[in-house]
Formats: C-alpha cells, sequence, structure tokens
C-alpha cells in the first residue's frame, strides 16, 4: 500500500496578534508549523499504515526551504519519507497552480493507492487544494471524512457535512481530505526524532521535464489578488463592568434586552 | 448590449431547496451593483442585462422556487445519480452545462459539496476560484468579477479576480446575503436535462446517511452559544448547553474547548472549525484569538462575556459584559427561565 500525505508549512495562528494601531497581524517571532488541520491526515495515514502492512508514507510539501522542518517533524510521527518542491519559481502559486504543482510530482514519483490532505489550511482557509489535486488526477475525491475503513481494494468513509454524517464508499487509488473528527494525532516518538534528523528529504526544483515555462507561481495562477484592505469594523460596542450584584443584574437584564430586541426569545 | 450570464449551483436536502442556493440568487442578482446604487434593485438602461441560471441536481420538490426568487431559467438534472453528491458526475455534468451555456461567471455556496466540488471542477476548466467570499462584484469596464474574502483570518480582506479561464469562479459564505422573497409571479423556466447513463459512472458509491440531532447543526441556527477555556472544566461546560436551550440556540465552541475534549469537534467555530454566520453570536470565556475570531466575525451581532477587560474578544463585541461568567450565568439562566414562566401571562 503506497500512502501519500500532503503538508502544508503555514504560520502558527493561535498566537497571531493584530496591531491594532496599523491594523496589520504582526508575523514577528510567529513560528511556522505543520497546518494544524494537516496532523488528522498524517494520523490516519498512520493508521492506515499500522492496520494494513506492508504500507509506506510519503510526505509531499511545496513551500519555501524551511518547510523541511514540517516535513521532518512529520517523519518524527512516523511518515518514511518526504518530498519538498522548493524554489521561487513555484512562489505567490494560486491553489490552481499549488495543486497543478502537486498533482505533477504525485504523479511522477509513484502510484499512490491513497493520497490523503487536511481538510484546509489554517492560513489560505480555502478546502480547494485537495480537491483541485485529486482532479488533476483523475481520481474520486471524498471531502471531510472523519472515519475511514479500508478492504479489498476499496475504501468507506463518513463525511461530516452539513446537517450530518454520509457514508461513501470508493474503489482505490482515492484522495481524502481529512475532518479533524478522526482522532487525536499522535505525537512525535524518541525514535521518531531521531530517525527525522538523519533522514533525508528529497528535493524537487522546478524541472522543465515536470513543467511547461508561465505554470507554476504568480504566472501559473488564474487568480489574483488586486487589493488588500483592512474590513471596516461597523460595530458599536458597548461593554459594561458591572462592579457589584446590583450592577450584574442590570447588565444582565440589558443583555436579554439586546437579545430580544434582535432575536424573537 | 451584452448579457452577462451566471450559472448558480443550487444543492437540496431532502427533495427541499436549501436556504443558501436562494441565497445564491441573491449574490448573482447583486453583482451589477455599485457602491452608490447598493440595494437598489432596478436596472438602469446602461447596465448589461444579467441571465441568472441556476443548477439544481437531484430531484426537488419545488424547483419553480428558484425561479420565483431570482433565477430566469433552472436545468433540472432529475436522474437518479444526482441524488447524492457523487464529485465525478457532478462534474461531468457541469462541464457538459459549461459548454453548452458559456457562463461569464459560475458561483456556489460554500457549503461541503460546494467546496468539493468547485476546485474539482475548476482545475479541468483551468480557470481560477477564490473561495468563500463576503463580496462580488462585477466590473462592466473589465468584464472582471472582483472577489473580495477574509485573508489572514479576517483581519484583512482581499480583492481577487480571474486573469485567465473562461469562466470565472468563487464560493460564496452561506448566511452572508438575505434570502430573496418568493414571488410566484415571476417566469417559471425548467428544464428537465439528461445524459447518457454510461456517463455518469462514478468510482464513489452513496452508502447511507444520519442526520444530527437538532441542536447539534450550527448552520442554520439563529443564536449560537459558544464557550471557551474560560468554562475552566468540563462539567461547566453545562451551562453552555443550558443557556443556548433556554435561548433555542446552537452550542459552538472554541479550539481549546474541543482539544480538551469538553464538546465534540462539529461544535467547533474558528479556522480550524466551521465559520458560522448567526443572527447572534454569544461568546463566553473566550478570549478571541484570530482562530477563533475568523469564524465568527461575521456573525450579525456579537455578545461577549469575559472576565478579562483587555480581551481581544470585545474589540469585535456589539454588547459585552466584563465579569465572572460563573456569577454571570447562573442569573442569566435564572431569568430566562422566569421569562418563559411570564410570557404566558402576558399574553392573556
Amino acid at each position: 500500500m503506497k500512502l501519500a500525505v500532503l503538508i502544508k508549512h503555514v504560520p502558527e495562528t493561535d498566537n497571531l496578534k493584530i496591531d491594532e494601531k496599523k491594523g496589520t497581524v504582526v508575523r514577528k517571532g510567529v513560528e511556522s508549523i505543520i497546518n494544524p488541520l494537516d496532523l488528522y491526515a498524517i494520523e490516519e495515514a498512520l493508521r492506515i499504515k499500522e492496520k494494513h502492512p506492508p504500507a509506506s508514507i510519503t510526505l509531499v510539501s511545496m513551500g519555501p526551504p524551511d518547510a523541511e522542518k514540517s516535513l521532518r517533524e512529520a517523519i518524527a510521527m512516523g511518515c518514511d519519507s518526504a518530498i519538498l518542491i522548493t524554489g521561487r519559481e513555484f512562489s505567490g502559486s494560486d491553489t490552481y497552480a499549488t495543486s497543478l504543482v502537486l498533482s505533477r510530482v504525485l504523479k511522477k514519483t509513484g502510484n499512490y493507492d491513497i493520497i490523503l490532505c487536511g481538510e484546509r489550511a489554517t492560513d489560505g482557509d480555502t478546502s480547494q487544494v485537495g480537491p483541485a489535486v485529486a482532479s488533476f488526477l483523475d481520481l474520486p475525491v471524498l471531502t471531510y471524512v472523519s472515519r475511514v475503513e479500508l478492504s479489498d481494494n476499496e475504501v468507506e468513509v463518513d463525511r461530516i457535512v452539513e446537517e450530518g454524517i454520509e457514508t461513501y464508499s470508493a474503489s482505490l487509488p482515492v484522495l481524502l481530505t481529512i475532518s479533524k473528527a478522526i482522532g487525536v494525532p499522535r505525537l512525535p516518538t524518541l525514535k521518531g526524532k531521531k530517525r527525522a534528523k538523519s533522514a533525508s528529504i528529497k528535493y524537487v526544483h522546478f524541472d522543465k521535464s515536470l513543467f511547461s515555462p508561465g505554470e507554476t507561481g504568480l504566472e501559473g495562477s488564474p487568480t489574483m489578488v488586486v487589493k488588500l484592505f483592512r474590513p471596516v469594523v461597523k460595530r458599536k460596542s458597548v461593554i459594561l463592568k458591572p462592579r457589584n450584584e446590583k450592577e450584574i443584574d442590570e447588565s444582565i437584564e440589558r443583555l436579554i434586552d439586546f437579545i430580544s430586541e434582535r432575536v424573537e426569545l | 448590449m451584452k448579457k452577462i450570464k451566471v450559472l448558480t449551483l443550487a444543492e437540496t436536502s431532502d427533495g427541499e431547496i436549501v436556504s443558501e442556493s436562494f441565497e445564491l440568487l441573491a449574490w448573482a442578482r447583486s453583482l451589477l451593483e455599485t457602491e452608490e446604487s447598493e440595494g437598489e434593485s432596478s436596472a438602469s438602461s446602461e447596465k448589461p442585462q444579467l441571465e441568472v441560471i441556476s443548477i439544481l441536481p437531484g430531484k426537488a420538490h419545488h424547483p419553480e422556487e428558484l425561479c420565483y426568487r431570482g433565477a430566469d431559467r433552472v436545468i433540472h438534472l432529475v436522474q437518479d445519480e444526482f441524488q447524492h453528491f457523487l464529485p465525478e458526475v457532478y462534474r461531468y455534468a457541469l462541464l457538459e452545462i459549461i459548454e453548452r451555456e458559456k457562463p461569464d461567471v459560475f458561483l456556489a455556496s460554500a457549503t461541503t459539496t460546494g467546496r468539493t466540488i468547485m476546485p474539482y471542477l475548476a482545475s479541468k476548466l483551468r480557470t481560477g476560484l477564490t473561495a468563500d467570499c463576503t463580496k462580488l462584484r462585477y466590473d462592466i469596464e473589465t468584464g472582471k468579477l472582483l472577489q473580495t474574502r477574509p485573508a489572514v483570518g479576517g483581519n484583512v480582506m482581499a480583492t481577487i479576480k480571474t486573469v485567465f479561464g473562461n469562466v470565472q469562479m468563487a464560493t460564496v459564505r452561506p448566511n452572508s446575503m438575505r434570502t430573496p422573497d418568493s414571488d410566484s409571479s415571476r417566469m417559471v423556466q425548467i428544464e428537465s436535462l439528461e445524459f447518457p447513463p454510461e456517463k455518469l459512472r462514478s468510482k464513489v458509491r452513496f452508502l447511507k446517511r444520519e442526520d444530527f440531532d437538532k441542536g447539534e447543526s450550527l448552520h442554520d441556527a439563529r443564536i449560537i452559544v459558544s464557550g471557551g477555556k474560560g468554562l475552566k472544566k468540563a462539567e461547566n461546560f453545562k451551562l453552555i448547553e443550558e443557556l443556548a436551550k433556554h435561548l433555542g440556540a446552537g452550542v459552538g465552541a472554541s479550539r481549546e474547548a474541543v482539544d480538551r475534549g469538553w464538546i465534540t469537534y462539529p461544535h467547533q467555530v474558528g479556522l480550524s472549525g466551521k465559520t458560522v454566520t448567526p443572527e447572534i453570536y454569544i461568546a463566553i470565556g473566550i478570549s478571541g484569538a484570530i482562530q477563533h475570531l475568523a469564524g465568527m466575525q461575521s456573525a450579525e451581532s456579537i455578545i461577549s462575556i469575559n472576565i478579562d477587560p483587555d480581551a481581544q474578544i470585545f474589540s469585535v463585541s456589539d454588547f459585552g459584559i466584563v465579569g465572572d461568567l460563573f456569577e454571570i450565568l447562573p442569573r442569566l439562566i435564572e431569568k430566562l427561565k422566569e421569562r418563559k414562566k411570564r410570557a404566558p401571562e402576558a399574553e392573556r
């Protein structure tokens, strides 16, 4: 069984602070990490590997050279090998160009039975790359997956959708995007960490046998950002600071009024 | 004057067209509005005409509702293969329809279906796609769709255009546009479109569906009450559930609350959870990290209760109380109960 997990190196959003004066995000001192939602895809790949040996997991990422850090962390969790697609020709790629690049590299590096992705990345927040990669590779896709059961070249999955849980089956090969609901991702082991240190990461650079000029990066991206602006905050904040029991009760009354003026209780 | 053709993807649930699909018609109808004319629906004579076509996969009880609410035409895909969401089947049909109709713009809701089928389709069409837009405008001069979406967790907005590709595609954030009223005097034009069955084969098969219990689903809740780290422990989360019950609200949670196992993942709001747009969002014991704000700041009204007067959540709130939630919540619940008891008397 050959598995691939697509991961993204993203700025850690947990500790992002806003510069109130400038209205921009303070990036200084913000580390980049594995997209937190990719950990669930890694975890599911590891579970499949354990249940269905022999199996190997290849990590594939497109990003800056320091994305190597995220790849090593995933190896420490138990993945086998890693490919990092890097170079200025790729920078500025939108979801279309990113998916095209990832799909070419996946096609070249192996016939994967299952490709797993996180549900989306916490920085771009689009959920587009998984389905787009599947489409470029002409694979079936199942998104928002919360349970995976594998048997005889077929996979049965649950998908979390708006109003409930749907169960589907698909023949392999397939691309799955994994939701957080599959369970808690494991931590790297000590042995894994040691292995990750010495593991060699395969670098893929812009290569004319894989890509045509203009197919990647900003040039290869059909979407273009034309303007960035700070949203106008229209909220008229009323913040109460009750100092005693009586004021607490008054605050609560006003809160109930606030609600009932807007929604019938 | 040129006609601008807009396709929208409608969705159904148990044969009923979902409200997001009606919202999409409002999105389509508002594409030519300018800042000055915002809200006015009367088209001036210089404006090009809009033609709005809804694609409706799966049998629906009332396809004409799409016309009543703004579609000029409905393409109804009635074959059994469209009954459930099979990406390959949907993609095949949509490619055929796009080939025939040659639309300028194609819109879907940023639902689980929309977010899956649109990138699956855009790759094949070799065109761009912008996710989860909160504003769309069509620039008549350039013929470009200006697609605005939150970036960096919603603290910056980005306006994006599609520079190559024939169809300009976007998904739009659900519940961010009023559902248009139904006007049964509008003309109804429905085409039932069928494809050769051998073209509708899929490697994916639908097996079954189990619906969430009512109240478990956040996407159509008018009020959402969310709890965070400030609740301190699992059993305290019951306060959130009880308050939600008395308000008829859905229950949400911050990532911390979910990671600590106080409540399950489908309730998580934020960058690594759901984006919600209720009429009222009540954040309790949630500090307001970008992670969380990204998922709720487009709620119509935001209320927060937090003990820390400097908590970021207050900066996005319409109404806030700085105080101890353990003092405030029991009294709030008590007052809501009293209010309910009083209500029948008031009616008399």
